[in-house]
């Protein structure tokens, strides 16, 4: 076939792209290693835009014995153990079918933790769906969240790992444009980590697990353009999972690792076949020849293009030592997957492909893996935003404080979101100390004595506001939800969610974000062993908010941390960190901005890093000491949201804040650094608070029944805890379950 | 006591029960151990109770438990169960159960359509069975559930047949699933095979927020021993 320039568009290819393609070939390519191209370079492989600046983030620490590069990264846990973790995103598929498109998310980012040897022990994720309600996209968002729900729970429940925490935000801006960025992790032996690096000349390159079909073919190009009307169309290029067979995968693998007679091996995520021959070669120095006719297929008549295009699921590709194939075979025959040599090892470096006798694919491995173009996309201008600094009206006195925190609470972000992750299995393999609905969860890992404890964060509408700032606020809620349960942050993973980045507005979003990510990660000693990266997320020209996810994984010695909720009446209630500052300008990132007040301007809160960790240190501290009752750590909604998410169905508390010229701010501004404590021994809690020079002021007690705040002379807030429980727990079963299923 | 924990392909609480047994029941050194047994073994290793756990075996295609019970060992198991052997069959070990035709009724799709995974209350409904001997009539206890299709449906005729010869062993507080008479668990007619949708195994561990499950292997335990001591 000839390429013509309508082709090269149609493979989403720049001409000046092409042109190199020709010089690394010194030829033109053919059709099929056209298609090869495409994928390898497509922004979703490639990270064209963002590996310049993707240099910027600290990827070096004590605890980092894998950085970016490989399938995951890996920290040390002691004890002659180590933990695989990444975060991946499956946006673009989730949007045009939600079921599937969600199910392979977690099935992809699986296989990039077992690939390393490390059985999968916790998944969260992280959501971005359009409004359920008040949204001329309502009826669709809430198919989308029900789909991507229902294709998280189908997958990992059935796989067998533990979805243990999350986060689930609603904005207008992701009706077209859903975030499904799930963070997944695994434990293995120190001695026993597999990396994708291909080697040993004359080694047989073995393909295990489902056969290959037609589904999935250019899927990273689709994710790598915006949508159009015309996206929908593209329902075939999102995958279908099937959990068991990649349980069956997983335990296989696991067991053929064993034998000792695999060299290498890496999953076929994204760009399937292509990417997972070329990646290793390249990662090796060597070469790899396969021949296509040896591939396992689902339906005859595939040709070289559909079957190194496709990304069909449940699939890898194994390097094992010449003559030791069999002992690869028999684990596979006992799991009832097919396991076939493929291809060999070659010394040329070059990815060769044959089918039907002939050489379809002559490509330097580097060529595709490491020489794909890079970018510096014009970023010198300000990121866009379209929100105004100042508060659009004088902001109005309200009336009702009642009424506010009880809508606030049921606000879609703010409400419980149990209706969704009660569909999840979050107690198998019985490591789950903290599941779904605290700060941060907590896995023990049952062969050490250390637990691990993560978080995954992003605020989009601080990051519009501001994406550098908003990017360090992630980074530190999450390490404020690691402390308030007692772990140290180790290391991080990031998904960064953004819009076209050939718009310079939107580039500087991005530039803004990561650097505002090294700069809290290095601060916070939480460097970045791998993510992900997810452009184009624009529809009709209409972008997303800026949304960098921060996944930090922490460590603790084994225990259950003090809980969320307050656990008896009279502790004394403690603000860890002080009640904080704010202002007209920046209480406009503020949930009560929107859900009250329908708005959005100004700034995110400030952030003092200093301060932070001086906070982190100190509940660690106090936690340790054995004083805390309970701990919260307060984010969206501020304060008297978190002092409702403390109270149980019978304990609340009475809060006396002292006087204020504007109840509204202190009530619900978002300053970071603060943590709601109780404690018996608050003498103990203000000498470690002094200590680490942090304010600690007590502002109530816990009591039966009720929550009330006020100022010392009036309440502001005085509400049966029964009433804020109900509206918290029956707020999203009632947004989200309003379509009728046909 | 020896406990065999059968592995099917998609089995996936099989590590949980394993622990449970070795790792929580804390009984005297030597005295109960846990190993694996692979779906298609055709004997059961001298085992003295076999675990049907929880996971999604096949797949759960076609229906929950369907092709399981095809499985090789399912025939040992069958035999064991005639000989008298205990059986327990938690989550989908129970719907394996129920299609192999060794506990009456059905596991149908929760009422409400949706995976549920939550902690439960349980009411020990009778003593007088080798997997809750060493608890009260009337406990209560709490264990998760985490299913798909755990609605427990039967005849009424075999609903009061159940009743009457006092063989449901456990009754859900709050019905999570639109199980029929809150029927969380029940016996066979000889009482030596229970099937149960809660996992008593996910609460054996003061880490994990409830040790209520234990009572169940702690029952066990207890049987096979005073078994054992009959037999010598």
């Amino acid at each position: 076939m000839t390429i013509t320039p309508e082709l090269i568009t149609q493979h989403q290819l720049s001409v000046a792209e092409y042109d190199k393609i020709v010089s690394l070939l010194g030829r033109e390519p053919s059709y099929t290693e056209l298609g090869v191209f495409s994928v390898m370079w497509s922004e979703h492989c490639s990270y064209k835009s963002s590996r310049i600046h993707l240099k910027k983030l600290p990827v070096t620490g004590k605890y980092v014995v894998q950085g970016p590069g490989e399938n995951a990264g890996i920290i040390g846990i002691g004890g002659g153990w180590v933990v695989a973790f990444k975060i991946e995103s499956h946006n673009h598929p989730s949007y045009i079918e939600p079921f599937q498109g969600a199910a392979t998310g977690v099935g992809g980012i699986l296989r990039d933790i077992f690939t390393m040897g490390a059985r999968p022990i916790a998944v969260l994720d992280s959501l971005r769906f359009g409004p359920p309600v008040n949204s001329p996209h309502a009826a669709r968002n809430q198919r989308i969240v029900e789909g991507v729900v229902s294709g998280i729970s189908h997958y990992g429940n059935c796989f067998g790992v533990p979805t243990v925490g999350g986060e689930c935000v609603f904005e207008e801006c992701y009706s077209a444009n859903p975030l499904v960025n799930v963070f997944a992790l695994g434990i293995c032996k120190e001695n026993e980590v597999f990396y994708a690096r291909a080697s040993g000349l004359g080694n047989p390159v073995i393909y295990v697990g489902a056969k290959t079909g037609r589904d999935g073919i250019h899927g990273a190009s689709m994710a790598s353009a915006e949508f159009t009307e015309e996206s929908k169309q593209k329902r075939p290029n999102v995958q279908v999972g099937d959990p068991f067979l990649e349980k069956l995968l997983l335990e296989a693998c696991i067991e053929a690792m064993k034998t000792g007679a695999i060299v290498a091996i890496q999953d076929m995520g994204a760009a399937g076949l292509t990417s997972s021959t070329c990646e290793m070669g390249s990662r090796g120095g060597v070469g790899i020849d396969i021949d296509l006719d040896l591939v396992p297929q689902r339906e005859p008549g595939m040709t070289a293009y559909e079957m190194l295009l496709s990304e069909s699921q449940e699939r890898m590709l194994i390097v094992a030592e010449k003559g030791r194939e069999e002992e690869v075979f028999r684990v596979f025959r006992k799991w009832g997957l097919d396991a076939v040599t493929i291809g060999v090892v070659t010394e040329d470096g070059n990815m060769r492909v044959r089918h039907l006798g002939e050489i379809k694919v002559e490509i330097p491995n580097p060529a595709l893996a490491d020489e794909a173009p890079k970018y510096d996309r014009p970023h010198n201008v300000k990121p866009f935003r379209k929100a105004p600094m100042q508060p659009p009206f004088a902001l109005p006195v309200s009336a009702d404080f009642n009424a506010d925190l009880l809508r606030l609470v049921s606000s879609p972000d703010l409400c419980s979101k149990r209706w969704i992750w009660e569909q999840f299995d979050y107690t198998v393999r019985t490591n789950t100390i903290v599941g779904p609905g605290s700060d941060a969860a907590v896995v023990r890992v049952k062969e050490t004595d250390q637990s691990i404890a993560m978080s995954l964060d992003g605020n989009g509408r601080y990051c519009y506001l501001d994406p550098r700032e908003g990017a360090k606020l992630a980074v530190a809620e999450c390490c404020r939800n690691l402390a308030t349960t007692g772990a140290i942050p180790v290391a991080a993973t990031n998904n960064l969610n953004f819009g076209n980045p050939e718009r310079p507005e939107i580039m500087a979003q991005l530039v803004e974000a990561i650097e505002g990510i090294a700069e809290a990660c290095t601060f916070f000693d939480a460097p970045i062993t791998g993510g992900n990266v997810s452009l184009y997320n624009e529809t009709l020209g209409e972008g997303i908010y800026p949304t960098p996810v921060l996944g930090i994984v922490g460590l603790m010695q084994t225990a259950v941390p003090a809980p969320v909720q307050f656990r008896s009446e009279r502790a004394v209630v403690v603000l860890l960190g002080g009640i904080g500052e704010s202002d007209e300008i920046r209480f406009g990132s503020s949930q009560y901005a929107k859900v009250i007040l329908n708005e959005l301007w100004g700034l995110p809160p400030l952030l003092d890093m200093a301060k932070e960790k001086r906070v982190h240190d100190c509940i660690r501290e106090a936690i340790a000491a054995g004083v805390v009752e309970s701990a919260h750590d307060l984010s969206d909604g501020g304060l008297a949201v978190t002092l409702s998410e403390c109270c149980t169905s019978e304990i609340g508390a009475v809060v006396a804040l002292g006087p204020s010229d504007n109840a509204a701010m202190t009530l619900f501004h978002e300053a970071p650094s603060r943590i709601l404590v109780t404690t018996f021994d608050a003498v103990k809690l203000f000498e470690i608070a002094a200590r680490h020079n942090v304010e600690c002021p007590m502002i109530g007690v816990t009591i039966k029944g009720w929550l009330q705040i006020g100022d010392g002379d009036s309440m502001w807030i005085d509400t049966p805890v029964n009433d804020l429980k109900q509206s918290f727990e029956n707020a999203l079963p009632g947004l989200v379950s309003q379509v009728v299923h046909a | 006591m020896k406990v065999g924990v059968i592995v099917f392909p998609g089995s996936n609480c099989d590590h949980d029960a394993w622990y449970a047994v070795n790792r929580n029941l804390h009984a005297a050194p030597g005295e109960c151990s846990a190993e694996y047994i692979w779906h298609d073994s055709s004997t059961l290793n001298g085992v003295d109770a076999v675990v049907l756990p929880g996971g999604f075996s096949y797949g759960d295609y076609l229906r929950c438990g369907a092709i399981a019970r095809f499985s090789p060992v399912m025939s040992s198991v069958r035999e064991f169960a005639a000989a008298g052997g205990l059986v327990l069959g938690i989550c989908n070990g129970f719907q394996i159960l129920v299609e192999a035709g060794l506990l009456p009724g059905a596991l149908l799709r929760n009422e409400h359509l949706k995976f549920i995974c939550k902690q439960v209350a349980l009411r020990t409904e009778t003593v007088d069975s080798p997997f809750t001997a060493t608890m009260r009539k009337g406990e209560i206890i709490h264990v998760p559930v985490a299913h798909g299709d755990g609605r427990y449906f039967a005849d009424e005729a075999t609903l009061d047949e159940l009743e009457r010869e006092d063989r449901v062993a456990f009754r859900y507080l709050e019905n999570p699933n639109g199980s029929v008479r809150d029927i969380a668990g029940i016996l066979n007619r000889e009482r030596n095979v229970l099937g149960m949708m809660p996992h008593p195994e996910r609460a054996c561990d003061p880490l994990m927020g409830s040790v209520e499950g234990l009572g169940v292997f702690q029952s066990i335990l207890s049987s096979v021993s005073a078994l054992s001591l009959n037999a010598k």
